[in-house]
């Protein structure tokens, strides 16, 4: 699916990541962990397009990226689902809306049937018609997990998903990650939260990465 | 990110939800709105200015140019004699339609202006005046000229030439002042509706940032605003121009002896050429937001 290859990233002279080398294979569950600051995120932005490697190779869904034209990175964030820490709505449109937006852009009609089933399966049947201004932090980690698979992507990147929501907000939207999980899908999480890691870990075999010195490596046993 | 004629065909065909994702409101609306309308009200009087300049043109330039006078300066006791010289000669001049001399009343008359009505002519040394029509083809002035001045000696041919000309450059000028006004007023809608798109695009960098991670591609981003935009100018546009056209349509009819100032309203089939502004304030709204949308969207990730 997603495959870095001696990826290393600068930004202002110095580099946040260094010889990265990671596949993210068809219906695998990664967790991304390590201090703030250490380039989590950047990876992430890596893996769907949002930021080309200064050095190496990323491979997302067979094709480099750097071959890839603007509608072609359009088309790979139509198969990647990415949930943010600090996730962005269209604050003038509902919920809903807001949901199927995917579906709009790509010139797609929602299923009445498809969309309320969706809503329900992140508990937000009833918020269907609130502005996102209207959502508690943890409804709006959901609509935006809900908007991140309305596609049916085949990745699903959450960066920092529980970052802002309460403990039992965060496991509901982890069993939601891990649905998704057996449902076939690859997901990548990048947290600093070791419990949700080990809460997950019950449920699923997950492989733990942390960056570390701008490098990525595999997570000992101490998780 | 091309802009070609699918994006035209989106334009006119219209996506309910297309058009949802940018949000409704901003003061770039009524910008849009204000410019097109007050640019629009403009161009059509630019247009009529231009159309009146060139009928002006045409017709000093046709009137003018299709006569000619002969003024016939002798002493009293000749005068007669050499004006009936002068006119044997046009009758066998190539390019003369007709030739006549005026009358001691119609001299008197273009006189009076200056002179009053009361003059008497017959007691003053003023030239006979002998007007000469031109047929389609023509006459050779530098020939006549020569003729005359052998057989009519106090006869001097004025062809029009000297005076006809800045007249009609003149017209000319302001036609063309009208033609620059209506590309200066479509230069300036193209700037403010470039500034208007930049600050809607900036405004919603969020919107645009949103539509971008969910898969959006630069095309249909563009196309949400450059079709808002195109709209709000097209229809700022039709407004500028109904009431500029009832404008024009209250000044003064051409009138043959009130000058140029009362034929500055559209004539016949021109009355359809204003129609034309809100299209070309369309068209810049959608090469200009085109543009904007391209710049901007061109230095995002």
């Amino acid at each position: 699916m997603i495959e870095l290859e001696n990826v290393a990233y600068s930004y202002g002279g110095g580099e946040l990541l260094s010889d990265i080398s990671l596949k993210l294979a068809a219906g695998s569950f990664h967790f991304l962990t390590g201090p703030s600051g250490a380039g989590k995120t950047t990876l992430m932005k890596l893996c769907y397009g949002a930021l080309l490697p200064t050095a190496g190779h990323i491979r997302v869904f067979g094709a480099d990226v750097r071959e890839l034209d603007r509608d072609d990175i359009a088309m790979v964030r139509r198969r990647v689902g990415v949930v943010h820490q600090d996730v962005k709505f269209l604050d003038h449109l509902d919920v809903s809306e807001n949901i199927k937006l995917p579906l709009t852009v790509s010139g797609r009609s929602s299923e009445g049937a498809d969309l309320d089933e969706l809503m329900s399966w992140v508990g937000l049947t009833n918020r269907a018609n609130a502005l996102p201004a209207e959502l508690s932090g943890g409804e709006r980690q959901r609509a935006a997990l809900a908007r991140a698979v309305i596609m049916s992507p085949d990745v699903v990147l959450a960066d920092e998903p529980t970052g802002n929501i309460d403990w039992e907000m965060s496991q509901r939207l982890l069993r939601l990650l891990i649905e998704l999980n057996k449902m076939g899908k690859t997901v990548l999480i990048a947290t600093h939260d070791l419990s949700l890691i080990r809460a997950t870990k019950a449920h699923v075999q997950a492989r733990v990465l942390r960056i570390a010195n701008r490098r990525v490596q595999l997570a000992g046993a101490d998780l | 990110m091309k802009l070609d004629l699918k994006v035209l065909q989106a334009l006119r065909a219209g996506d309910k939800q297309a058009d949802r994702v940018v949000p409704p409101s901003g003061f770039t609306a009524q910008l849009t709105l204000f410019a097109a309308a007050a640019m629009a009200f403009l161009a059509v009087f630019a247009l009529a200015l231009s159309l009146a300049s060139g009928r002006l043109a045409q017709r000093w330039g046709d009137e003018l140019g299709r006569t000619a006078t002969i003024r016939i300066v002798a002493p009293l006791d000749q005068r007669a004699a050499q004006t009936e010289a002068a006119l044997r000669i046009l009758e066998t001049t190539k390019g003369v339609a007709k030739a006549r001399a005026l009358t001691m009343e119609e001299q008197q008359e273009l006189l009076a202006p200056w002179f009053g009505p009361d003059l008497k002519l017959d007691q003053l040394p003023v030239p006979q005046l002998i007007e000469v029509l031109e047929d389609d083809n023509g006459l050779d002035p530098a020939g006549l000229r020569l003729r005359l001045s052998a057989e009519v000696p106090g006869a001097i041919l004025d062809d029009h030439g000297r005076w006809r000309l800045p007249l009609v450059q003149a017209a000319s000028r302001l036609r063309l002042l009208g033609w620059v006004l209506i590309l200066l007023i479509t230069a300036t809608v193209a700037a403010m509706i470039t500034l208007a798109a930049n600050a809607a695009l900036s405004a919603n960098a969020q919107v645009i940032a949103v539509l971008r991670l969910v898969g959006a591609t630069d095309r249909y981003i563009a196309q949400a605003f450059i079709r808002r935009f195109t709209l709000r100018a097209l229809s700022g546009a039709a407004v500028g121009t109904v009431l500029a056209m009832f404008a024009v349509l209250l000044l003064p009819g051409a009138q043959s002896d009130a000058g140029f100032l009362t034929g500055v309203r559209f004539q016949g089939w021109h009355w359809i050429l204003p129609v034309f502004v809100p299209l070309l304030s369309g068209v810049v709204a959608f090469a200009a937001t085109g543009a904007a949308a391209r710049r901007t969207l061109g230095e995002l990730s």
